[in-house]
């Protein structure tokens, strides 16, 4: 008896180890480190760091800046994507994947390609100055880049994709005859989407809410690209610091300032919705009375009903609509809507494509064909150098998350461990921590350790920010496995490991592998930790991107963008056939 | 009391080639108690949904009070309908999912409030009315479902196989309280299960569906006695066929001739026309077949079984022809053990024998 506990105890362990460590090593010793930077000079315990940080307005307006656009962004990401996540949730099979499509294949594709190609499409000879001077709307171009609605755009349309996405999430759990029972119980549309769509699918606003919000204030890449001096973020003061200064000390207070403003966001959130609500686990089917209560609960069930009220109102007032309408039908308008939108955040990436091919540069519109700057790039040792390693950091990056994260998972869903939220928190930690902050320390710890710019290096950072999605998708599958069959193979013979080889893991290939991409994907998008730990010839792909694009705006890099688009698009392509044939099954 | 009839002329509902409801005729008087059965995918559900306005028809018309209705939405219809899987509020306690139609329907907070009393009275559950539903058992979530629909008193009540999730005993004792509270309201009501002994006992009429179509429509005793297809007949409780053959057709009743048998016996029609000379079945309930009586047939005894109440026969007709055939009768203690291989003689009364048209009724 003893034994056997005494062995479960260990096989725990080791299942839960890897992944402990991992994150000990390569995220609460870095973090750590840059925080006790700030606050240790060479001459012991010091607060200069933030004195000289409090000292002029400069950097508080930094950060006032950040949160101005992290939150104008997040707005406009919720806004404009819940029509989109309802438009998915609701339509037939068919449609919905094409849509989603569309969705997942903005949301894979880089962020730089995403920022570069606003560039392109903004520029002084970019398609909307060319396609308004051509309709005379204006005589010369205008400045449409490096101002706050350039920053604006990028933003969005680098965020909307995960809005979207987060939204779906929770508006998929929702009963569709909840809504259609609303009707029969003489409720109008407006009324029925109000008071009763809408407060069950607000646990996903608020996830995609914060989810965007955290990974705004925590963005360097658009407004680097997209924005003037004005529209500077907090990231980019502490690349500064750490590239061109080397002031560790400096970066390390800028990052503390960056993590308590984030960890105050979270907080908030936590008292509100409760933070339990972010990974959608609730479903809204057991949906728990909102944390609000008494008359803040009142005025908002008021507020609905007023909401509904108008709704219906202007529905009414709406040009009588077809009779025989399908009651099941999304509206023209709000399918007009969603096209759009698609549209816009799709079209930047795909006019690349015909640009890669001219011969007359970046300009609108293209001129001539040519396979030059394929050449160019296949010929030049620099990409093809960091093709190859992104390509091999981000299989190490999907193995080893895979390897470390599947069984953590397991140990979270099948068995009782003491204190599993505050595990759960800390596996989920490094989505919560801003990216950067992450990276720097990651910097300073590889300096140490001599990993700067090796490829084990890159595969352990990565991997530490790419773990949080494998667990999280592993669970998820995991939750929905019927351990039933485990029992009934077990009850034919099977001995454990049996179990696993011939029963469970065939069952879940599917999700291990989508596991497995995420984490290729996540790694081989990455920048932010490349950006210090590589250079030169042992550059990955984002990195060696964001070297030429900060350096010039070139044809090569739309031919790169559009090899990147077509890769991501195959990818997603292949992983949706996996996922079918797998659910086929 | 408030209640309407309900008439529906040549509704048609396809999803794409497939036809899940061919045209479809029916009448509901106001007050009835009308059954939907039908085996799973016949179509029960689309109808429900149709009439309730929650799918639209390609074709026909829906009237309630002679009103036409086909094109309005469901918020303006006044039906209530009882969601299979509830459909409660999960984000409002139970008072506020009673109170809702009310409130859609500007009724005073005052008033709503009695009547929701006055529903979860009704229903037996006024101490539930502070909790979520996610807090109550799946009984009691169904009574709740009950008592939403019955606050606003709609003029027509439709459920989709309520009952379904329930265990036997909890089915039981909700039967009884659906009947009495149509008793009470005296509401129109159309009801789907596809349990047989749950539309005859609690139905004034069951409509029988079977592939989108109504196979046959009638009090549960017309369905039960005078079944119109072999398709009824085998649907609604347990049946013998037999093939036979028609001699002569006189008012009610039939010569026929069963099978490759040559002695001719009687059976009656099922209202149906028949021909001389046309292969039909002729269907006989178990209990109605009588062992050691009449001796239309013989057979051999194969298998006996005792469930409770009723003791069943299988037995082998010594007739070429003829299925397999079940007698049931009531059990009793003192009578003589069956013996397996027993030769048995079984008959049955000439009223008890149903002719059938052979293949699809007419
Ligand atoms: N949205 C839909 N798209 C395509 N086919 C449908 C759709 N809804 C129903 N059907 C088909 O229409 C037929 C009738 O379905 P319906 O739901 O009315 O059956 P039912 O009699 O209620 O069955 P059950 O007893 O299983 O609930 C079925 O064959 C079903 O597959
Ligand atoms: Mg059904």
């Amino acid at each position: 008896m003893r034994a056997i506990s005494r062995r479960l105890a260990w096989t725990r362990a080791a299942m839960g180890a890897p992944l402990v460590l991992l994150l000990v090593l390569f995220l609460v010793y870095p973090v750590g480190q840059l925080l006790l930077l700030s606050i240790y000079g060479d001459n012991g315990f010091t607060l200069a760091q933030y004195r000289q940080l409090f000292a002029s307005s400069v950097y508080l307006d930094v950060l006032l800046i950040t949160l101005k656009i992290s939150l104008v962004t997040t707005l406009v990401c919720v806004v404009t994507g819940y029509p989109i996540a309802y438009l998915i949730s609701v339509v037939g099979k068919e449609r919905k994947a094409t849509l989603l499509f569309w969705v997942l294949l903005s949301f894979w594709t880089s962020f730089l390609v995403r920022a570069f190609a606003w560039i392109v499409l903004l520029g002084r000879n970019g398609v909307i100055n060319k396609t308004l001077i051509s309709l005379g709307i204006i005589s010369s171009p205008a400045n449409l880049l490096y101002n706050f609605g350039s920053v604006l755009v990028g933003m969005v349309n680098a965020l909307l994709p995960l809005a979207v996405l987060t939204m779906l999430s929770v508006m998929e759990n929702i009963d569709r005859t909840l809504p259609r029972a609303a009707a029969t119980l003489g409720a109008r549309p407006g009324m029925a989407f109000w008071k009763i769509y809408f407060p069950l699918s607000l646990p996903g606003v608020a996830a995609a809410g914060i989810m965007v919000f955290v990974t705004a204030i925590g963005f360097f890449i658009v407004p680097a690209l997209l924005g003037g001096r004005r529209e500077t973020m907090i990231t980019q003061l502490i690349i500064d610091q750490v590239q061109q200064t080397m002031n560790w000390g400096f970066a390390g207070a800028i990052s503390v300032l960056l993590l308590v403003v984030v960890l105050i966001v979270f907080a908030a959130y936590d008292r509100l919705l409760g933070l339990s609500s972010m990974t959608g686990a609730s479903a809204p089917r057991n949906a728990k009375p909102s944390r609000l209560s008494g008359p803040v609960a009142r005025a908002g069930d008021a507020l609905l009903t007023l909401l509904g009220a108008i709704s219906d109102r202007i529905i009414l007032l709406l040009p009588s609509r077809r009779r025989d309408r399908n009651p099941d039908q999304a509206g023209l308008g709000l399918q007009a809507f969603v096209w759009t939108m698609l549209l816009v955040i799709s079209a930047p990436t795909i006019l690349m494509i015909p640009l890669s091919f001219g011969t007359g540069g970046l300009n609108w519109p293209p001129q001539g064909f040519t396979l030059h700057w394929y050449e160019t790039v296949l010929n030049s040792p620099v990409w093809t150098q960091a093709m190859l390693r992104s390509l091999l950091v981000g299989i190490g990056t999907g193995l080893l998350a895979m390897l470390i994260g599947t069984p953590a998972a397991f140990l979270l869903v099948r068995s009782e461990i003491r204190g599993k939220a505050a595990w759960l928190a800390f596996i989920l930690s490094p989505i919560v921590v801003p990216r950067m902050i992450i990276a720097v320390g990651l910097f300073y710890v590889f300096a140490q350790m001599g990993l700067v710019g090796s490829a084990l290096g890159l595969v352990l950072g990565h991997t530490v920010v790419a773990v949080p999605y494998v667990v999280m998708t592993m669970m998820a599958v995991l939750r929905n496995y019927d351990t039933r069959l485990d029992h009934a193979a077990q009850s034919l013979g099977a001995r454990p490991f049996a179990t696993l080889r011939f029963v469970t893991f065939p069952i879940l290939a599917a999700g291990m592998m989508s596991s497995f991409l995420f984490a290729f994907a996540t790694s081989f998008d990455e920048l932010t930790i490349a950006l210090f730990a590589t250079g030169g010839l042992n550059a990955t792909l984002p990195k060696q991107f964001w070297d030429e694009v900060t350096l010039q705006v070139s044809p090569t890099i739309a031919a790169v963008s559009t090899c990147l688009f077509v890769f991501m698009g195959l990818l997603i392509f292949v992983a949706e056939r996996l996922r079918r044939r797998a659910a086929a099954r | 009391m408030v209640s309407s009839s309900l008439r529906i002329r040549e509704l048609c509902k396809r999803y794409g080639d497939f036809v899940a409801l061919a045209p479809t005729s029916l009448d509901v008087a106001k007050g009835e108690f009308l059954t939907l059965l039908g085996p799973s995918g016949s179509g029960k559900t689309t109808l429900l949904s149709l009439i309730a306005g929650l799918a639209h028809p390609d074709e026909g018309r829906i009237l309630i009070d002679d009103c036409d209705v086909t094109h309005s939405p469901a918020y303006d219809r006044d039906i209530g309908v009882v969601f299979q899987n509830y459909a409660l509020f999960p984000h409002m306690t139970i008072e506020d999912n009673i109170a809702f139609p009310l409130r859609m329907r500007k009724v005073s907070d005052a008033d709503a409030r009695r009547r929701t009393a006055a529903a979860l009275e009704t229903v037996r559950l006024p101490h539930v009315a502070k909790r979520y539903p996610h807090e109550l058992s799946g009984g009691q979530q169904q009574r709740i479902a009950l008592a939403r629909c019955i606050v606003y008193r709609p003029a027509i009540i439709l459920m989709d196989e309520p009952l379904g999730a329930l265990d036997k005993k909890l089915r039981d004792q909700m039967q009884l309280e659906i009947k009495r509270i149509h008793r009470e309201l005296g509401t129109t009501i159309v009801y789907v299960t596809h349990d047989q002994e749950e539309a005859m006992t609690m139905s004034d009429r069951i409509c029988l569906m079977n592939a989108g179509a109504i196979e046959q429509l009638g009090t549960p005793r017309d369905l039960y006695f005078r079944p119109r297809s072999v398709f009824v007949a085998d649907f609604l409780g347990e049946s013998n066929l037999l093939s036979a053959t028609v001699r002569g057709v006189d008012g009610e009743g039939l010569d026929i001739v069963l099978a490759e048998q040559l002695a001719a016996s009687r059976a009656v029609g099922n209202g149906s026309r028949f021909a001389a000379g046309e292969p039909i079945k002729v269907m006989v309930r178990p209990q109605n077949l009588m062992v050691g009586e009449g001796g239309q047939l013989s057979g051999r005894l194969t298998d006996v079984m005792i469930s409770g109440s009723l003791t069943r026969l299988y037995i082998a007709p010594e007739t070429a022809g003829l299925p397999q055939l079940v007698a049931a009768h009531p059990t009793r203690s003192g009578s003589a053990p069956y013996e397996i291989g027993q030769r048995l003689s079984l008959g049955w009364h000439a009223a008890d024998a149903v002719a059938i048209h052979d293949g699809k009724g007419i």
